[in-house]
């Protein structure tokens, strides 16, 4: 009788979703910053607010809860309502 | 979409009774040679009606009922043989090939021969190894094997043989919903594990089906129960999934226990086992055992008990990061983002002394476990720092020491994002007990002493870039958040050493250290 192992893995196939397509302009359009909540972020994201107005952008401001744990849901569905794109920061 | 557990099982059973047929095909055809003309097997074949004897070559008691059988074939019975190790057997006669010894197993075949009557599929009648009344009721004939001595004892069925039973059970009974995968001919099983990506970077033991199901044999739980939700792919782990993992590892079936409360504990939201993993920092899982569980399975807390060379010890933290690895997904240069990691993440697990602490459990401290509880506590941790004081013999001035090598986790200078287990050492632990110190007078005087100035602890400072804000310049700091140092008592009888294990973010923004009772 041949030898048998057993899967010890989630066994899960992943699929590869495509990318959103990409915007051609920033005119027009909304775009949310995520400050995921590491030292400086927020830095980064004000100088790159202003940046952003200057050319006339709608921005909107987001807030993980913690750096260490994945985004709630209903803060990934509220950026994704909200926004054509999101800008997220990671600093340091 | 996964399937689900039921399909999943029914699926993989169809499989592997496929392709168990399509071998046995393939090896009757190989041995039809000869005058007979055997009839091809089929592990989906239905049990004809009529008589059904399941019989094997090496078996003396199945050689000396040959002729018995030869007479009721002679006779127009309905017979049908099975032979479970050579389709040849017995000679001269139609014969079933059932060397994959499916049919021995759905039969329940535990010695040969055995003969059934089959009636509308089902058995009405069995009888098991050579008995001449009893063959005579079961077929309807009389004068069987007249020169044969009136009763002799069977073999045991080769489908009851250990491994191969356990095989079976899980290729043919389906008692297990994990894929199987079958290794080619030459295939060595350890180089596969390495080769699916399984192992931690040491040698795993392969998970076969009697290593499985042996394992499951430590819990009282159902291989099919949800144990945790294992990031960072929020995967359902299940009792089995566990027991795998734990194969894989080297645990003993009697760590399971540990194992599952250890899986269970460090995927809570509290813990946080995402975080650790993917942090840039060093931590992984530490695992503290209390109660009497440790004693049972033979783990170390005493010399070299943060080292080598316990199996306990090693393979209930191995196998909790191999849940993470191979159910959570979580692999370095993945999810675990580790700027340089720490040996402690191939494993980290070691049991309180508490046969002569001076002091509560930890456990009993941080959960209100009564003493006698076993229970887990799980810990972020990221390291094992040495501290040395074989001078002081007043507990203030050994406290002093312990303080000074506390502050620097993480960082001299930073106070309030890690938490730390401090392990003190049965010869440490003296000084205290001698004077009376209790754990909770050491953790206060600890906390005076490590209540730092701010000026001290301000960017600049020591001429030290990193550091607090200015605005932190005129308070008085505390190292550790309230909790945020653990005490354990642990270690060998010689050595004034005692040992730091740093942690990581602390908290609701990182990690809370979880204390959870032990189910059996």
């Amino acid at each position: 009788m041949s030898r048998i192992l057993l899967d010890p893995t989630s066994e899960r196939v992943t699929t590869t979703r495509p990318r959103a397509p990409r915007l051609p302009s920033l005119a027009g359009r909304r775009i949310g910053l995520l400050d995921i909540r590491k030292p400086r972020g927020d830095v980064f994201l004000d100088r790159l607010a202003e940046r952003l107005a200057e050319r006339g952008v709608d921005v909107v401001r987001f807030t993980k809860p913690t750096f260490t744990k994945p985004a709630p849901l209903d803060l990934r569905r509220s950026i994704g309502q909200q926004c054509d794109a999101v800008i997220e920061a990671l600093a340091d | 979409m996964a399937q689900t557990g039921p399909d999943r099982v029914r699926n993989t059973t169809v499989r592997a009774f496929r392709a168990a047929a399509g071998r046995l095909q393939a090896a009757s055809r190989l041995s039809r040679t000869g005058r007979v003309t055997r009839e091809v097997a089929s592990a989906t074949e239905p049990i004809p009606d009529g008589l059904v004897a399941v019989v094997k070559r090496d078996c003396p008691t199945c050689e000396l009922v040959v002729p018995v059988l030869r007479a009721l074939a002679d006779a127009g019975a309905a017979l049908c043989i099975y032979s479970q190790d050579d389709p040849a057997f017995p000679p001269a006669l139609a014969v079933r090939d059932d060397r994959g010894l499916e049919t021995s197993y759905r039969l329940g075949v535990s010695t040969v021969p055995t003969v059934l009557r089959v009636q509308g599929g089902r058995e009405i009648a069995r009888v098991e190894g050579w008995d001449r009344p009893e063959w005579e009721a079961l077929t309807g004939a009389v004068g069987l094997g007249p020169d044969l001595p009136a009763y002799r004892p069977g073999c045991g069925s080769r489908s009851a043989e250990p491994n191969i039973a356990a095989d079976l059970a899980v290729r043919v009974g389906g008692v297990l919903a994990s894929r199987l995968i079958a290794p080619g001919e030459l295939e060595d099983e350890a180089e596969l594990c390495f080769a699916r990506g399984w192992t931690d970077g040491l040698p795993v033991v392969p998970p076969t089906p009697v290593r499985v199901l042996a394992m499951l044999e430590g819990t009282r739980r159902s291989p099919d129960e949800v144990v945790a939700v294992v990031p960072p792919d929020l995967v359902d782990c299940t009792v089995e999934k566990v027991a795998l993992n734990a194969v894989l590892a080297g645990c003993r079936p009697d760590y399971l226990p540990v194992v599952l409360t250890a899986v269970e504990a460090a995927c809570t939201d509290a813990f946080n086992a995402h975080g650790i993993l993917a942090t840039t920092w060093f931590s992984g899982p530490v695992v503290i055992v209390n109660g009497p569980i440790a004693g049972q399975i033979g783990m170390n807390a005493a010399g070299n008990c943060l080292g080598q060379g316990n199996r306990a010890n090693a393979t209930i933290g191995r196998a909790l990061q191999l849940v993470i690895r191979n159910v959570g997904g979580g692999r370095p240069g993945e999810v675990d983002r580790a700027t340089l990691g720490t040996p402690g993440k191939f494993t980290s697990c070691f049991a309180e002394r508490e046969h002569d602490s001076p002091w509560e459990s930890l456990a009993t401290e941080r959960a209100g476990l009564a003493p006698g509880t076993s229970a887990v506590t799980l810990f972020a941790g990221g390291g094992v720092h040495g501290i040395a004081d074989q001078q002081s013999r007043t507990p203030e001035s050994l406290a002093r020491t312990f303080a000074a090598v506390l502050r620097v986790v993480f960082h001299p200078k930073l106070v309030l994002i890690a938490d730390a287990i401090l392990v003190v050492s049965p010869e440490h632990a003296r000084v205290f007990c001698d004077a009376g110190w209790s754990k909770a007078r050491l953790r206060e005087e600890l906390e005076a002493l490590l209540t730092l100035p701010g000026r001290e602890l301000v960017r600049g400072a020591g001429g030290i870039a990193e550091g607090l804000p200015e605005a932190f310049a005129g308070a008085d700091l505390p190292k550790f958040r309230p909790g945020g140092l653990l005490i354990v008592h642990a270690g060998g009888t010689a050595g004034m050493f005692s040992a730091v294990i740093g942690g990581w973010a602390s908290g609701a923004i990182g990690s809370d250290p979880v204390t959870m009772e032990m189910k059996p």
